[in-house]
């Protein structure tokens, strides 16, 4: 008898305030494809936000205490590309300077994966038992699609769901001007690259956007509202894991009593 | 105060962290630069035989240039004057004194009209040969030389190539190679063309003859 | 140039709204080209591999492929001369033209020319300079810097270059307003043929300087380089050192990338190799070959975490593709460099005080890296600038407190977990309503242009702690 692998989930900063949803889709999505799910508490942030600041030593202090939370597990799996990227890619290059912290930081990012990746390409899974009548467009996020190599996964998860048509978005691989920080501090070019983004997506004629990072999510679901578009806005995992009930679309009311 | 060189290499050194490079590292490097080993070649420039004549013909083509065949030095100077015709252009070339196109029997045309040297800035028309053909992209590759003025590459509005089927090379290492194994040091100006001069500075709207020729137009002799 | 760089944040959201620049960027189609470019050479990553490391391996022995390099170019008969500052190159470059009583120089394109301001300098010295390329030609008329490093006149529209020659070819007799674009290049084409054909002096870049042969290379597609140095008497050549490559066939896998990755095209129309001056039995070429090497900050950039951007062969894939830049244009970024090279290269150069906005205006997509045929990792290096610029304290300070106060919570995740307990429940119930926020105080660089979604009311970790218990748990 195997033993099941034993997923520890980072839960990412966005994901636990602004839609927990998405984590209880993940944890599904991961237990049927046959592991068991932990979530260490004392999880906070990958330290994207401080590393992109300049600020290597809060990043690193915040590092620390992932590695330490982590360490347990067969594997780490977030929701985002940018996290686990963060985690996979630029952990090991933090600490190029404290060589002896890098077996442990090399143990934590070779284990760590983005969500339909590892479902896919760890796990080995080919389709999901989910319901979701529409036509949805893919945006790629820039993270997991250049660091990790998430591009296929999803759509091919996708292709399983009964009653979704995928419709590819012109324009998939384009950032969409979120940047973390940059959303903030240079608002009007961020506003012209979401603006262009909701225009590719309205353009398609989707009822549903779709993607695996809830910072791009925020920003192009924020802009589509803004301009009045009906386009429901979900996380992948959410539709893959046919938990299209649990919660309204991103930035809408419940509907109903 | 010292000068800018000696100030501009001592800051090199400074920054990498070293002083000049030792005596074993200079004998490596100089190896390199007298080996001059060929990196990656792509395949379409190891072709050979019939497939890299049409490679190079395919290539020169898609540059714009335009080509046509013919299947001996006797047929070039008809070839010429019918594409000078078939463009409006007078049947006046400068040409290249160059001793390649001697053995073409220009006098078969004589309502062709040939001045040899270099241009003058008048001169529509200039007929040269190569050094060599480049397969891979449809090059030509054009040594200066007392046979071979740079200038008439450049000035006439139209530029007539004629090449010999055994001219031409699969690749740039090909080209390289043959320059170096003519032992006539590096010329003055190599230039390697790949179609007419073209602009795309208005508008991003592609133009052919910006300021060199705005025809390119290749005659290879393939026997 | 005099650098404007400071003012980024105010020329960017100049040029957002700016609907002639927007409608002349709108041209920009090097993306697909160099799609189908890239597509039709299998062999690109594995040269991209090579084309790094012979880069990588030039500039760890700069010093002596430098040397190895100038005896050559002496052996050919040419001259170098090496300057630090572009004080000192103008002066030679003055100088050089004052000893053939040079009255009109013809120049090819060359980036470095902006670095060191050489046109105004030379005018200030009673010397014509006569941009020759027909792009950097349209913005000498409008004495407008270059807005991208190979397609200078990319921010201009068909009509104001109508304009711009209507103005300026009047002292040749030229006053109809032309339509067409062809008929424009035809007006240029016989304007420029003269100065040409006069030129004294022509100074063109250096794509590439050849240590092997004392060599250099320019790439143009119009012509004009190979008119500019074949017809004066003097041919001018200004390099910076990390230009250089070892051999011919260095050289040759580099060019396979560079058009390829510029324009899309197999390999520019002219791809120019030349060395020293004409010899004893040319009929044509000129008399002197002058190579001015300018350092201007190159030497310091060498071991430090941003040597990888001299590997940079100025192809202009990365501003293509760039999402910002193709929203902005380039002079937003102010100086000489715009684009993901720009925001890199410009703090080394003029100091990240002055250009420090320019790499924190990226949201590190990675599209630049992904495209570079020299595989240099832009973004990286960006990031590199914020550390400095952190270290400084050059950020803004309304930032550094914001993630200040946000790294002292993260890096105590108790705290944290009851911070955003409180903020969920707090805004969950706020945007309850809509669903999202169409205003939040602090939050307002935000929701100026777009909602923002309302959190679920509680975190994922209250959540998952309150979760009914099944009995796999137990």
């Amino acid at each position: 008898m195997s033993e099941k692998p034993r997923v520890g989930l980072f839960v990412t900063c966005l994901v636990d305030l602004f839609r927990p949803t998405i984590g209880f889709a993940a944890v599904k999505l991961l237990e049927k494809a046959g592991c068991t799910v932990e979530v260490p508490a004392s999880q906070v942030c990958c330290g994207q936000p401080s590393y992109n600041s300049g600020d290597k030593a809060d990043t690193k202090a915040i590092a620390r205490g992932v590695i330490q939370a982590f360490e347990p597990y067969d594997y780490v799996v977030a929701p985002s590309g940018s996290c686990a990227g963060m985690i996979r890619e630029h952990y090991p290059e933090l600490f190029a300077d404290e060589p002896a912290l890098m077996p442990r930081v090399h143990h934590l990012a070779n284990r760590t994966y983005e969500l339909v990746s590892f479902l896919v390409d760890v796990m080995g899974v080919k389709n999901v038992e989910a319901r979701y009548p529409g036509v949805a467009t893919y945006h790629d996020s820039c993270s997991g699609l250049r660091e990790l190599g998430v591009k296929e996964q999803p759509r091919a998860l996708l292709a399983s769901v009964a009653g979704l048509a995928v419709k590819e978005l012109p324009g998939a691989e384009t950032c969409c001007g979120f940047g973390g920080m940059f959303c903030v501090k240079y608002p009007e070019i961020s506003n012209r690259m979401v603006a262009d983004k909701a225009a590719d997506i309205q353009a398609t004629g989707a009822d549903t956007l779709l993607a695996g990072d809830l910072g791009c999510l925020l920003n192009m679901a924020g802009k589509l509202t803004r301009e009045g578009s009906t386009v429901k806005v979900r996380h992948v995992a959410e539709v893959l894991a046919g938990m299209a009930d649990a919660a309204p679309p991103i930035g809408r009311k419940r509907q109903g009593p | 105060m010292s000068d800018a060189r000696t100030d501009i290499l001592a800051g090199i050194r400074r920054s990498l962290k070293r002083d000049a490079v030792d005596a074993e590292t200079r004998r490596a490097l100089e190896a390199r630069l007298s080996g001059h080993r060929a990196n990656l070649v792509p395949k379409r420039g190891q072709v050979t035989g019939r497939e890299k004549i049409e490679a190079f013909a395919q290539m020169a083509e898609f540059s714009l240039a335009t080509i046509t065949r013919v299947a001996s030095a006797d047929q070039v100077p008809q070839a010429l004057a019918d594409y000078l015709k078939s463009q409006n252009l007078p049947a006046e070339i400068r040409m290249a004194p160059d001793p390649q196109l001697d053995a073409i029997p220009w006098s078969d045309t004589p309502l062709l009209k040939i001045a040899r040297g270099k241009p003058n800035p008048s001169d529509e028309v200039g007929v040269t040969g190569v050094f060599a053909g480049i397969a891979e992209t449809g090059t030509l590759m054009l040594l200066s030389g007392p046979q071979s003025p740079s200038t008439l590459n450049f000035l006439p509005e139209t530029h007539v190539a004629i090449v010999r089927a055994d001219q031409v090379l699969g690749s740039y290492e090909d080209g390289w190679a043959a320059l170096r194994q003519s032992n006539r040091g590096m010329p003055r100006t190599v230039n390697f063309i790949t179609g007419p001069s073209r602009s795309g500075d208005i508008e991003q709207t592609l133009q052919l003859g910006a300021h060199g020729p705005r025809r390119l137009h290749i005659v290879l002799i393939d026997n | 140039m005099h650098p404007t760089s400071r003012a980024f944040r105010a020329n960017a959201t100049a040029a957002l709204s700016n609907k002639t620049l927007q409608q002349a960027m709108a041209n920009l189609g090097f993306r697909q080209k160099r799609l189908e470019a890239v597509a039709r050479l299998p062999e690109f990553d594995a040269l991209r591999d090579q084309a790094r490391d012979i880069k990588n391996h030039t500039l760890q022995h700069l010093d002596f492929y430098l040397e190895a390099y100038e005896a050559k170019v002496r052996d050919s008969g040419g001259q170098v001369h090496w300057c630090r500052t572009p004080e000192e190159a103008r002066q030679t470059i003055l100088g050089i033209c004052r000893s053939l009583n040079a009255r009109s120089v013809t120049k090819g394109k060359t980036m470095i020319a902006e670095e060191i301001a050489l046109n105004p300098f030379l005018e200030e010295n009673g010397i014509a300079p006569i941009e020759t390329d027909l792009g950097e030609y349209i913005i000498q008329l409008r004495n407008e810097p270059p807005s991208h490093i190979i397609a200078p006149a990319i921010h201009v529209t068909k009509e104001q270059v109508a304009d711009s020659f209507l103005e300026k070819h009047a002292i040749y007799g030229k006053t109809r307003r032309l339509t067409e674009p062809r008929e424009m290049l035809e007006e240029a084409r016989g304007i420029l043929r003269e100065k040409f054909l006069r030129a004294d002096v022509g100074i063109t870049g250096a794509n590439f300087l050849i240590a092997e042969t004392g060599s250099s290379i320019i790439v143009t597609n119009e012509g004009n380089g190979d008119l500019t140095q074949l017809l004066p008497r003097a041919h001018i050549v200004l390099a910076t050192p990390e230009k250089l490559v070892p051999t011919l066939e260095d050289v040759s896998t580099i060019l396979r990338l560079l058009a390829r990755s510029a324009t899309g095209q197999e390999f520019s129309v002219y791809t120019t190799v030349s060395t020293g001056p004409r010899r004893t039995e040319d009929p044509d070429g000129p008399e002197q070959y002058h190579v001015v090497i300018l350092d201007n900050g190159r030497s310091a950039m060498l071991g430090t975490e941003f040597q990888d951007m001299l590997r940079c062969i100025r192809c202009s894939a990365c501003m293509n593709h760039c999402p910002v830049y193709g929203a902005i244009g380039g002079h937003a970024y102010g100086w000489v460099y715009p684009g993901p090279m720009g925001a890199v290269l410009t703090p080394s150069l003029i100091g990240v005080d002055q250009a420090g906005a320019l790499p924190n205006a990226s949201t590190f997509c990675g599209k630049c890296e992904s495209v570079c045929p020299m595989k240099i990792p832009l973004p990286k290096m960006m990031r590199h600038w914020r550390e400095r610029e952190y270290e400084r304290r050059l950020s803004s300070t309304v930032s550094r407190y914001g993630i200040a106060l946000w790294a002292f919570l993260a890096r105590r995740p108790a705290l944290y977990h009851l911070a955003t307990g409180w903020a969920a429940r707090v805004l969950g119930r706020l945007g309850q309503r809509h669903g999202n926020f169409e205003n939040l105080p602090l939050a307002g660089g935000w929701t100026r242009f777009r909602d923002l979604p309302a959190p679920e009311g509680k975190t994922f970790h209250q959540a998952w702690a309150e979760r009914p218990l099944r009995t796999q748990d137990r």
